[in-house]
């Protein structure tokens, strides 16, 4: 279980939000909405450890992520606004690096299998350099699914530059996962159907103070 | 652990390959500056076997500060450096990985040029042997104590200038050390205090630098 409890973060003079607090249970979806600047990406990077709140905490199984990096850290899988792939190596080494370095599977046949996924098994020996901005993305969102995957899911705009095939394979994904167990939470700007079960949570630019609460 | 960390090693060294201009013009950058001193000081070889170790380490320090802008820098600015840092591995074991690629691509293969640079500065047998061992025990240390100041600079604007006004004061103690080693082999004196010296620091920046190097990138990346 996910849970952040009285979160408050502030971006130079700037306050996003205060006094939010969130659960994510297993099998769960976490939709955070708001306009531009209204703190969804910092809310994200908080969530995964990555940005400090101002004040209030995040627990991962009832222990703060602070605390239990390595432990967070392995069942986590993060896409942020960064695709975090490496242009000077081919797909598949991107997917296998990514799987070897959580301790995964990174034969050639698990990577495959999470490009076939992403419908990425014809580029598999092509540089990332080479690809599209939309197969880079769906690159990136290939690591969350290689073998084994972690169970929660803290994904960035994972919809930005799909197509709309790569977009049913990854709701398709998210559902796959979710129907597993696993957690997920994402932001999005595009009109795209959200699992069926996700919740909802609004955020507010300007207003200090997230308008709903993400508990479910 | 091991796996993860020699993950990285392997990607890291893979990248260097296939960015070779990269490796490369850190070496030439380490050889041309060398070879700059006994044009500029003249040919008097009593001159340039008492300055030939020192300006060796000198290139050495400065070769390996320009290199460590690559060390974070493409990692941070692709995302990549968020994924190592989340990747369920303690960031000390990914740090290492990165540090020790980082070695491999430019102080082992600098530690192997200075053979040849040991014969422009008319250095005996012995005191180029001491040389290429002191810059294989010194400049683990080096990369070590730099990549600190690489991820304390990373992202900020003029990190480079930072990085140099950061790492030198601090590899002070190597460079004496490392200079001080030859000097000894070549005046037939034992080198050995010296090169345990050198080993000790590269050591101690081991056992340091990682969590120092893992504390900097998490606070670069807020």
């Amino acid at each position: 279980m996910l849970e952040a409890t009285e979160l408050e973060c502030t971006r130079g003079e700037r306050r996003l939000f205060r006094d939010l607090s969130l659960r994510v249970d297993a099998g769960q979806c976490l939709y955070v909405a708001g306009a531009n600047g209204a703190g969804k990406t910092s809310l994200l990077r908080i969530l995964a450890g990555l940005l400090l709140p101002q004040s209030g905490a995040v627990r991962w199984r009832g222990r703060d992520i602070a605390r239990a990096r390595e432990e967070f850290g392995s069942d986590l899988a993060f896409v942020g606004h960064l695709n975090g792939i490496k242009d000077e190596l081919t797909a598949l080494e991107n997917v296998r690096f990514a799987a070897a370095l959580r301790g995964a599977d990174a034969s050639e046949a698990a990577a495959m299998g999470a490009l076939a996924r992403m419908h990425l098994a014809d580029y598999c020996d092509v540089f990332a350099r080479h690809l599209s901005q939309g197969q880079k993305r769906r690159l990136a969102l290939t690591r969350v699914c290689v073998a084994d995957p972690p169970v929660l899911w803290i994904l960035d705009e994972p919809y930005n530059a799909l197509d709309a095939a790569a977009v049913e394979s990854l709701q398709a994904l998210l559902d796959a996962h979710l129907a597993a167990g696993g957690m997920v939470v994402l932001t999005a700007h595009q009109q795209v159907a959200m699992p069926s079960g996700a919740h909802r949570l609004e955020l507010n630019p300007g207003h200090g103070q997230a308008a709903g609460r993400g508990e479910s | 652990m091991i796996a993860p960390l020699l993950a990285v090693v392997r990607r890291d060294l893979l990248l260097a390959l296939r960015q070779r201009g990269d490796v490369l013009n850190v070496l030439l950058f380490f050889v041309v500056v060398v070879t700059m001193v006994p044009l500029g000081v003249g040919p008097e070889l009593p001159i340039l076997r008492m300055i030939g170790a020192g300006s060796v380490w000198v290139a050495a320090l400065l070769a390996s500060i320009v290199s460590l802008q690559r060390v974070f820098a493409q990692d941070h600015l692709d995302g990549s450096l968020e994924q190592l840092l989340l990747s369920g591995q303690p960031a000390s074991v990914v740090v290492i990985g990165k540090v020790l690629a980082h070695w491999l691509v430019t102080g082992a293969p600098i530690a192997l040029a200075a053979i040849p640079i040991a014969v422009l500065f008319d250095l005996d047998t012995d005191a180029a042997a001491t040389l290429v061992a002191a810059l294989v025990l010194g400049t683990p240390a080096l990369s070590l104590i730099g990549a600190v100041g690489a991820a304390l600079t990373l992202g900020l604007r003029g990190g480079g200038v930072l990085v140099t006004l950061l790492v030198l004061p601090l590899t002070v103690p190597v460079l004496i050390f490392g200079s001080a080693a030859v000097q000894a082999s070549a005046a037939a004196m034992s080198a050995g205090a010296d090169l345990l010296l050198l080993g000790g620091l590269s050591l101690a920046a081991a056992a340091l630098a990682p969590w120092a190097i893992a504390a900097a990138l998490r606070i670069s990346l807020e």
